[in-house]
């Protein structure tokens, strides 16, 4: 019953603690990792999308120095002059030097002829009216191509300027390294995971990437995701690995500068971070844990204690209680008793008296009479004493300072009880110091203290024993050693020995305020009661009485 | 010598008789009445060396009260008290108050006896001290003893 109400109650506060205190950590931690890894995924695609579009930048930067080089020279030499193959070699030489990258250079003319090159390959001669940049120049005055395997059958794109000389139109074409394109484009590249590489509009390589192609096949990048002039997407792979991407358009508007990054090698330190931090909770909630049910089994524990003190200490005031309107009763009781006794001793006295009488001591029944008068007073003391034991033991009060030889004392004691331990086959043997001092005390206090002691003794002894009686000095105390053959104190149970209400005896046989009583008492007096005790031999008890000289009257 | 006077004051009439009479029977010379209030009135019309007092007397003035009254009229008598157990308190009380002793009821005659002998003593030697204050101060100032005694009286 009461079991089930502690358990129940540990219950509720372990959970209530554990809940009170895990949740707020739960919820910032959680609100810490949400909050960390948005910032941190921004800061990512912010870093990617800046350098996307810084890279775009260098890309554009390069294409427009290259474009300006080459625009120029188409602008400041004349048609019949750059066709002039001596011509050619010497500004490409110039170009090559000032902006680098170019692999060859060719000059076409209106109606699409390969009029002029200089490079690897001969290519003069060859038409480019049918193609479809040709056009475009023609229109528009600059041509940025595509990257495209053309005659040569290497990946390369072109960039082609027209002058208009007069009525001449003419265009002077350039091939760009695509290593050297490639080489500025994949500075962008970072990390394990990190690629970076230019799609066309259609989705087409146009520089080689470094995970998951070849150079003009096709990306799995769709570029019309990208809108804007940079922006950045998240995409999962081919392997199930989230990719951030971020694209940037160039200005040719054709191309996109690709930088791709795996998040997750992004995240690495984010994720480090994360699981620092998921140990420090992890930790954190065990030893929440641990210490609420340590602290819970505790406080309970300590609870139910200090209960269980409660209880006790509730049972001994309604006992208390109760005692002391026994106590009450008791008196009352003795004292209507005493006075008939009182009269009755006065009344077998008087016959005592008139039988001394002369005329009376002849008659026949003489002794008989005495015999039974003396019976009577026998029994009357009898009742006397039961009279004052009951009083003595329901009586207290601050101890009364009046002349008290202990001896005397002690065998009034004896006395009092000497019937009850004949009766249980004990005999009571006395040792004591002759040379005692007279001293200021209370007798009827010390004599309810030997009473309770011994008859403890006798009943401790149960049948046939001894008990052994002691008075000797010291400078300050008269100690007197009361010891019995009983079966002795188990250990357990000595240091309750003087507890209220400790009682070996079975219920209703002993009040277990005798000791109590004792020991307040003799505390009171300035003295003290101990013992010694062997299970199987018996126990001794000391009594140690403060030696106080009675002022002289 | 003269018999000792004795006064026993107890309201159980069959003790006292009974008591009266041992007593009277051990040449004591011993008057009995059964309330403080007799008592009070006794001790105005003689001499008593010592009084036996019931502390418990219900229904009219009580021991203790009855004690105060009688070291009123007679300081020199000496008080006996008599108690069952439960008025023991009353009765150290009592002995604050000048009583000489207190017998626990029932008490046996021999042990009354013996106490009555000893408050016999005492009174004894305070009147004798008394006395020979009295000569004493009777050498110094002879014409003042009359009043001596009747302030004490």
């Amino acid at each position: 019953m009461r079991n089930a109400l502690y358990a129940g109650l540990r219950k509720k506060i372990t959970v209530i603690t554990l809940v009170v205190s895990l949740a707020p950590l739960l919820v910032l931690g959680g609100t810490i990792y949400i909050q960390f890894s948005g910032m941190y995924h921004d800061k990512i695609q912010e870093q990617i999308y800046y350098r996307a579009r810084t890279q775009a930048e260098a890309v554009d930067l390069f294409l427009k120095e290259r474009t300006a080089i080459l625009a120029a020279m188409a602008d400041t030499n004349q048609f019949n002059q750059v066709v002039l193959e001596k011509n050619l070699p010497a500004i490409f030489a110039v170009m090559n030097q000032r902006a680098g990258a170019f692999i060859d250079l060719g000059v076409i003319d209106n109606a699409g002829r390969h009029s002029a090159y200089v490079g690897p390959y001969d290519l003069t001669g060859l038409n480019y009216y049918q193609q479809p940049w040709f056009g475009e120049v023609m229109t528009k005055g600059t041509y940025i191509s595509d990257v495209y395997l053309g005659f040569r059958q290497t990946p390369h794109f072109i960039i082609a300027v027209k002058r208009q000389e007069n009525q001449l139109n003419w265009i002077l074409r350039a091939t760009i390294d695509s290593d050297v394109f490639g080489a500025i484009v994949k500075a962008a590249q970072v990390g394990r995971t990190g690629d970076a590489f230019i799609i066309n509009s259609e989705g087409f390589y146009q520089t080689r990437p470094r995970f998951g192609g070849k150079i003009l096949d096709k990306s799995h990048i769709d570029p019309s995701l990208f809108g804007g002039k940079t922006a950045t997407l998240e995409r999962a792979d081919q392997k199930g690995k989230t990719i951030l991407y971020a694209g940037s358009w160039l200005n040719n508007d054709k191309w996109l500068l690709v930088i791709a990054q795996e998040v997750e090698e992004e995240m690495a330190a984010f994720y480090a971070t994360r699981n620092i931090e998921i140990a420090i909770i992890l930790a954190g909630a065990l030893a929440i844990v641990l210490v609420t049910l340590f602290i819970t089994r505790a406080t309970v524990a300590r609870l139910r204690e200090t209960d269980e003190k409660l209880v006790e200490l509730n049972a001994h005031l309604v006992q208390s209680d109760k005692l002391a309107a026994l106590g009450k009763m008791a008196a009352g009781v003795a004292h209507e008793i005493n006075n008939p006794l009182a009269v009755i001793l006065q009344k077998t006295g008087w016959m005592e008296d008139l039988l001394d009488e002369e005329d009376l001591r002849n008659c026949k029944n003489y002794e008989e009479l005495k015999a039974s008068i003396a019976k009577i007073e026998e029994h009357v003391e009898r009742a006397r004493k039961v009279v004052h034991g009951m009083l003595g033991y329901a009586r207290k009060m601050e101890p009364r300072m009046e002349d008290v030889d202990v001896n005397s004392t002690i065998r009034q004691t004896i006395g009092l009880l000497t019937n009850y331990a004949r009766i249980n086959n004990i005999g009571i043997k006395t040792d004591f110091a002759a040379d005692l001092p007279v001293i200021a005390s209370d007798q009827s206090q010390l004599q309810q203290v030997f009473l309770n002691i011994i008859s403890n003794a006798i009943d401790a002894i149960g049948k046939d024993g001894l008990i052994d009686i002691k008075s000797r000095r010291t400078d300050s105390l008269i100690i007197v050693d009361i010891k019995d053959t009983g079966p002795g104190i188990a250990p357990d149970k000595q240091k309750r020995v003087f507890d209220p209400f400790f009682t070996t005896k079975e219920p209703g046989k002993g009040t277990g305020l005798g000791l109590w009583v004792s020991y307040s008492i003799m505390e009171k007096m300035g003295g003290s009661i101990s013992f010694e005790s062997e299970v199987g031999k018996g126990t001794t008890f000391m009594v140690k009485i403060p030696v106080v000289i009675p002022e002289k009257k | 010598m003269d018999l000792f006077r004795v006064l026993v004051v107890d309201d159980e009439k069959d003790f006292l008789e009974t008591l009266v009479n041992r007593l009277n029977k051990r040449n004591v010379d011993t008057v009995g009445v059964l309330s403080g209030e007799a008592a009070v009135e006794e001790m105005k019309k003689q001499i008593f060396d010592v009084v036996i007092l019931d502390v418990k007397m219900p229904g009219g003035m009580d021991g203790i009260e009855t004690l105060r009254e009688i070291k009123k009229i007679q300081p020199l008598a000496e008080v006996l008290l008599l108690t069952g157990h439960a008025s023991v308190e009353t009765s150290i009380e009592g002995m604050k108050l000048g009583a000489f002793d207190y017998l626990l009821k029932p008490v046996r005659l021999e042990d009354l006896l013996s106490k009555l002998g000893q408050a016999f003593e005492k009174k004894d030697t305070h009147e004798q001290k008394i006395r020979s204050a009295r000569i004493k101060q009777l050498m110094r100032f002879p014409g003042r003893v009359f009043d001596q005694e009747k302030e004490e009286s």
